[in-house]
C-alpha cells in the first residue's frame, strides 16, 4: 500500500497568510486572541477573528479575479498559492472539511447559498478540478478527518494527490450557540489548567498538498482513526473512549508504540471535560511522559478548521524541531499528570500525534512520522 | 467481495425493507409520521423525542435496518445535501432580532449534521469509524470506495451507508448494510439500481 | 404558586420534549435530575434559557442552575422571588 506525504501547507488566520508567517508569529509568543466586538447581544468576547480590512488588501493582491463569500475567499487564499505551485492533474481530489461553510447567508434568508456542496462547487470551477469535490462535515473533527479520508481515498488508489482546505467563520450563528452552551470563557482560555472556563472562538482556514510522492520534507501520514464514543451528543465519553480507540488504532497502523512519540498536538478547547476527558485518554494509552500542547491559545477554537490548521503546524514543528508551549496553561488542572509544555524549547520530533474530538462524540488522530 | 445484506428507504410516508413496503403512516405531518413509526416499534427510549427530524429519521431507519444485528464493529458512514440546514434555520430564527434573542442548546446542538451518526452510535453502542459527507446527490462512487476501503482494511467488520436528507417539507431516507454475505454484490451498479 | 408550579410543569414538559410525562406524572418534590425525570445536561442549559425566556431571570453564573433545578418546588420558589415577566 502506497504511503502518503504532507508537502506544501497554508494558512489564512489573524496571525498572517502564510505558514510560515503564522509559525513564526507562535514562535514569538503571540496570540490572535483579543477582545472583539460583535453585534448585540454577543457584544465584546475574546476571540481570534481575521481583520477584514488587512484580509481584503492580501485578497487583492492575489489577483485572483475570485468572487465569492467571505469564507470562500478564505479558501481561495488558502488554496491559490499551493495550486500555483504543485499544480493539479484530471484525477486530483479536492477534499473540503468546514462545519458551518457559509451558514452566514441564513442571515439574508438565501438557504441554496448556505449549502455546502454550493460553496464545494464554487472552489472547483474556479480552480478547474475535475473531480467531484468531497465535503466533509463532522463538528470539530473535520479537519483532521478530512486528511484521514484524504489518505485513504490515495490508497485506495482514486487518485495520486489531494489538496484538504478545512475552514470555518466566526458568526453569531456559532457564538450564539457557544454562549448557550455556556461554553466560553470571557478570559484567554486556558487549556489544561486549573482555572480554565471554557473556549474562546476563532476562524482560519488551512491548506494541505498530499501525494504519494516523497520528498526531502514531507511528512508522512502513517497512521489515521475516528472512532465515536457512543456515549453523549455533546459531552465527551468521560473515560475517552472513542479518544482511546482512535490513538490506538492510528498508532498501531503507524507501527509506532507509545514510548516512540515525541509530541501531541491535542485538541484542548479549555473546558472542563473536554481536557480532563483527554488526559485520561493519554494516561490510558501510556502517553504522559509525552510533552503536549494545545494550539487554542493562539487561535481560539477554529471548529472545522481547527484540526487541520493544528495539523500545519504540527508538521512545522517537526520541520523546525521546535516544541511550543501550550499559552494560556500556568497549573495543570487535569487528574492526570499530563506533560503540558510551558516553554519553547528545541526537540527532535520524528513522530507526532494530532489528535481532534468533537460533538457527536467523534473523534479523529492521525500519526505523522519524518 | 462484499455484499449489500439489506437496505431500508423511507420516503413518501412509507418505509421500504428491501425494496418491500413494511410501513405506512396514516400521517403525512412529518413530526407526527416519525412518532407515529417510533411507538410502532414499542421502544423506550425518550431521547428519541428530543432528537431534530434529521435525527429521528436516521434512528428509525437504523432501528429498521440494524433490527437482530449482534456485531458492534459497524461503521457508519451518512451523507446528505444540506448537511443539517433544516435545524440551522431553526436556530437563525432563534438569534435573527435583538429583542427575542433566545439561542436553544437544545436546538444548536443539532445543527451539526453528524450528531445524525452520534445518536445512532449512542443508541446501538457503535465506537467504531464514521464520517459526515455533504454531496448534492447521493455520492456513490466515494461512499462505495471508502465502504470498500474500512472493509478491506478490516477497519470495520459491516458498514452502514445513508442518504439522509431533510429539508423543511422534503424527506428521503436510504440505509444499507454491507458485509460479508448477502443477495446484493456491493457494486456502485447494484447502489445505483436500489436507489431511486 | 400552584398556578406557577403547573405552569412549570408543562412548560418544561414541552421544552425539553418529554413526550410520554404528563403533568400528573411530576410530584412537586421529585428530583428533577438524576434518577427523577432523568433530564441531562443539554436539559439544565435548555431550563436557564426558560427562565431568561419565559421570566426575565438572567442567571450571573449558570451553576446556580443545580440548586434552583432541583425540583419544581425549589424552581417555583426562585421564580416567584425573581421574576420580571
Amino acid at each position: 500500500m502506497q504511503n502518503v506525504y504532507i508537502h506544501q501547507t497554508n494558512i489564512i488566520s489573524p496571525l498572517g497568510f502564510s505558514t510560515a508567517k503564522n509559525f513564526m508569529e507562535l514562535c514569538n509568543g503571540k496570540t490572535a486572541l483579543q477582545p472583539t466586538q460583535f453585534t448585540e447581544p454577543i457584544g465584546s468576547i475574546f476571540a481570534g477573528k481575521i481583520d477584514k480590512d488587512i484580509f481584503q488588501e492580501h485578497f487583492s493582491s492575489l489577483n485572483s479575479a475570485f468572487v465569492g463569500s467571505t469564507i470562500e475567499q478564505y479558501i481561495v487564499a488558502a488554496l491559490l498559492p499551493l495550486i500555483q505551485q504543485k499544480g493539479l492533474s484530471e484525477n486530483t481530489l479536492f477534499i473540503l472539511s468546514t462545519t458551518k461553510g457559509n451558514i452566514k447567508a441564513l442571515e439574508q434568508n438565501n438557504i441554496q447559498a448556505a449549502h455546502l456542496f454550493e460553496t464545494a462547487n464554487h472552489i472547483k470551477n474556479y480552480f478547474g478540478f475535475s473531480r467531484k469535490p468531497i465535503v466533509v462535515s463532522n463538528a470539530c473533527v473535520s479537519g483532521v478527518m478530512a486528511l484521514s479520508i484524504a489518505k485513504r481515498f490515495i490508497q485506495m488508489n482514486q487518485a495520486k494527490d489531494a489538496y484538504v482546505v478545512a475552514v470555518d467563520e466566526l458568526l453569531p450563528f456559532i457564538i450564539s450557540g457557544f454562549q448557550s452552551f455556556q461554553a466560553m470563557s470571557n478570559q484567554r482560555c486556558k487549556p489544561y489548567d486549573e482555572t480554565r472556563n471554557g473556549v474562546n472562538l476563532g476562524e482560519a482556514a488551512a491548506a494541505v498538498y498530499i501525494s504519494t510522492a516523497k520528498e526531502d520534507n514531507s511528512i508522512e501520514i502513517a497512521g489515521d482513526a475516528n472512532i465515536n464514543d457512543a456515549n453523549h451528543i455533546s459531552g465527551p465519553s468521560r473515560t475517552g473512549e472513542g479518544l482511546v480507540l482512535s490513538i490506538e488504532k492510528a498508532m498501531q497502523e503507524a507501527k509506532i508504540t507509545a514510548s516512540m512519540v515525541d509530541f501531541v498536538s491535542l485538541h484542548g478547547t479549555a473546558t472542563v471535560y473536554n481536557d480532563e476527558m483527554e488526559s485520561i485518554a493519554l494516561q490510558r494509552t501510556n502517553l504522559l511522559d509525552v510533552p503536549v500542547n494545545s494550539f487554542k491559545g493562539y487561535y481560539g477554537h477554529t471548529l472545522g478548521a481547527s484540526g487541520l490548521l493544528e495539523t500545519v503546524l504540527t508538521v512545522e514543528c517537526m520541520k523546525h524541531h521546535v516544541l511550543l508551549p501550550s499559552i494560556g496553561f500556568e497549573k495543570i488542572g487535569v487528574s492526570h499528570p499530563i506533560q503540558v509544555i510551558k516553554e519553547k524549547k528545541s526537540k527532535t520530533i520524528d513522530v507526532a500525534l494530532k489528535t481532534a474530538s468533537g460533538f457527536g462524540g467523534s473523534n479523529s488522530v492521525i500519526v505523522l512520522k519524518k | 467481495m462484499y455484499y449489500i445484506s439489506k437496505y431500508i428507504e423511507i420516503k413518501e410516508g412509507c418505509i421500504y425493507k428491501n425494496g418491500e413496503l413494511e410501513m405506512q403512516s396514516s400521517t403525512s405531518d412529518f413530526s407526527d409520521m416519525m412518532k407515529e413509526w417510533y411507538k410502532s416499534l414499542h421502544l423506550s427510549y425518550p431521547k428519541f423525542y428530543k432528537m431534530d427530524d434529521l435525527c429521528k429519521m436516521a434512528f428509525i431507519a437504523s432501528e429498521r435496518l440494524l433490527e437482530g444485528e449482534t456485531s458492534k464493529e459497524i461503521a457508519l458512514l451518512f451523507s446528505n445535501s444540506e448537511a443539517s440546514l433544516d435545524t440551522d434555520i431553526k436556530h437563525q430564527q432563534s438569534i435573527q432580532t435583538t429583542d427575542a434573542y433566545f439561542p436553544s442548546p437544545a436546538i444548536f446542538v443539532y445543527t451539526l449534521p453528524n450528531i445524525t451518526i452520534g445518536e445512532v452510535s449512542i443508541r446501538h453502542q457503535l465506537k467504531t469509524e464514521s464520517a459526515f459527507l455533504v454531496s448534492d446527490e447521493y455520492p456513490i462512487e466515494e461512499m462505495h470506495t471508502y465502504t470498500e476501503y474500512l472493509l478491506q482494511h478490516k477497519k470495520a467488520e459491516k458498514v452502514v451507508c445513508a442518504w439522509i436528507h431533510k429539508l423543511e417539507n422534503s424527506y428521503h431516507a436510504f440505509f444499507y448494510l454491507v458485509e460479508n454475505q448477502g443477495d446484493l454484490p456491493h457494486t456502485k451498479q447494484i447502489i445505483n439500481k436500489i436507489f431511486i | 404558586m400552584e398556578a406557577l408550579k403547573q405552569e412549570l410543569k408543562e412548560r418544561i414538559i414541552d421544552v425539553l420534549n418529554l413526550e410520554d410525562i404528563e403533568i400528573i406524572d411530576i410530584q412537586d418534590n421529585d428530583p428533577l435530575f438524576g434518577d427523577g425525570l432523568g433530564l441531562d445536561s443539554i436539559d439544565a442549559l435548555e431550563l436557564i434559557v426558560l427562565l431568561d425566556k419565559e421570566y426575565g431571570i438572567k442567571l450571573a453564573d449558570p451553576k446556580q442552575g443545580k440548586e434552583i433545578f432541583q425540583s419544581i418546588e425549589t424552581m417555583a420558589t426562585f421564580v416567584a422571588e425573581n421574576r420580571t415577566k
